[in-house]
């Protein structure tokens, strides 16, 4: 181990410092950082392996003259006795330490000592509940709209099924018993507690237990009106349109949301409607061209945008 | 066992009456033995620290058997927190 260049300043020394005061000083560092009295703390003894050095060197008037004068550097060159090196400690935290253990029955702190550990057995044989897991899952959206039971693979390889209700929301958690970590000693397993992530949906959007969705339609629906075929969560849908429908119409069909579940009534699913002109219709652009009507609406009357 | 003489070439300069007054204090254990006390490993490693402590650290008289006393205290507890872990 390299130890500090500069003995002094391991030491907190001056230059000029007496045997006396070198003394003092290694005497204080070493009762701090001895390794004996600082069992578990492994930086004391590099700490105090550098100090010992620190303190052979300047505690040799020769060495410290040589260092002094640079001749050497604050390792030194020869091997010094060996410093102190926390050899009870070894022996006192190994097994054979208890030969000098402090038992005496009128000890306190061996009471005591013997009372936590006997409390902390004692709780340790106790049935003891198992934790409760918890897992993340990510739940489709028609799988919330409509409720299903999705399979689940936990990181032991154990397979759950999970029973989705329909209407469940994101941050909503299921709680499968017996499902999180094992009892010990014959206690409970513990639950596994899942936290639903429900995915957003391109076309559905979601308000409480109602859906909404845009429909596009063509000129031809939008103005003649008639059955056109919607695709619901539930399954396709004819819907009849009503003739003249405007870009923005909406259409509520009753029931066609998220599907009852056990008090919740089922929600209603809101169409809006969207004209969608489609290719180019020669025919369509020469009837418009041809037949200008004598008073043209203006959509646009009535925009005041208080500029 | 490490008997007495042993020991005592270990640590230049201690003295057997010095050795006896650790025993007789109880800061120290040995077996008796046929050519007198008998010593294990942590018994003499247990010499060097109470040499270390009472020379090198300054630790006087008095002090000595509490501090001795008190290290005994923190590793019985420390075996006893390993044991259980």
């Amino acid at each position: 181990m390299r130890v500090a260049d500069d003995p002094y300043a391991l030491l907190g020394l001056k230059r000029d410092a007496s045997a006396e005061v070198i003394k003092a000083a290694y005497r204080k560092l070493a009762r701090k950082h001895h390794p004996d009295l600082n069992p578990g703390k492994p930086e004391a003894e590099v700490k105090f392996k550098a100090i010992s050095t620190a303190h052979d060197l300047l505690s040799d008037p020769d060495k410290r003259a040589r260092f002094d004068r640079g001749e050497i550097d604050g390792d030194g060159q020869e091997q010094r006795r060996p410093p102190p090196n926390g050899a009870y400690r070894r022996h006192a935290e190994a097994g054979g330490g208890t030969r000098y253990d402090p038992r005496r029955g009128e000890d306190p702190f061996d009471d005591l000592f013997a009372e936590m550990f006997e409390a902390r057995a004692r709780a340790e044989a106790a049935p003891r509940p198992g934790r409760d897991e918890p897992y993340r899952l990510d739940v489709r959206f028609i799988d919330a709209v409509l409720g299903t039971t999705q399979p689940m693979r936990l990181p032991d390889g154990r397979q759950l099924s999970v029973k989705i209700p329909p209407g469940i929301t994101t941050g909503q958690v299921l709680r499968l018993r017996g499902q999180g970590a094992p009892g010990r000693n014959g206690g409970q397993a513990g639950d596994a507690l899942i936290s639903i992530e429900v995915m957003d949906h391109p076309l559905l959007k979601r308000d409480g237990r109602n859906l909404a969705m845009e429909l596009p339609v063509s000129l031809r629906e939008a103005v003649l009106g008639g059955p056109v075929e919607v695709p619901t969560p539930g399954g396709t849908l004819r819907v009849t349109l009503p003739p003249n429908s405007d870009s923005g119409r909406q259409i509520r069909l009753r029931g066609k949301g998220i599907a009852a579940h056990g008090s919740e009534p089922a929600g209603d699913l809101l169409l809006t409607l969207k004209l969608v002109l489609g290719e180019p219709d020669p025919g369509l652009e020469a009837w418009l061209r041809d037949n200008q009507p004598a008073a043209p609406d203006d959509p646009r009357a009535g925009m005041d945008l208080g500029a | 066992m490490i008997t007495l003489e042993l020991v005592l070439q270990r640590f230049r300069g201690l003295s057997p009456s010095e050795i006896q007054g650790w025993l007789g204090e109880g800061l120290l254990r040995a077996e008796p033995c046929a050519d007198g006390p008998g010593f294990t490993e942590i018994d003499v490693e247990r010499i060097g620290l109470i040499l270390t402590l009472r020379d090198e650290l300054d630790v006087g008289e008095a002090a000595l058997p509490i501090i001795l006393s008190l290290l005994d205290q923190l590793y019985a507890a420390r075996r006893a927190l390993t044991q259980s872990a």
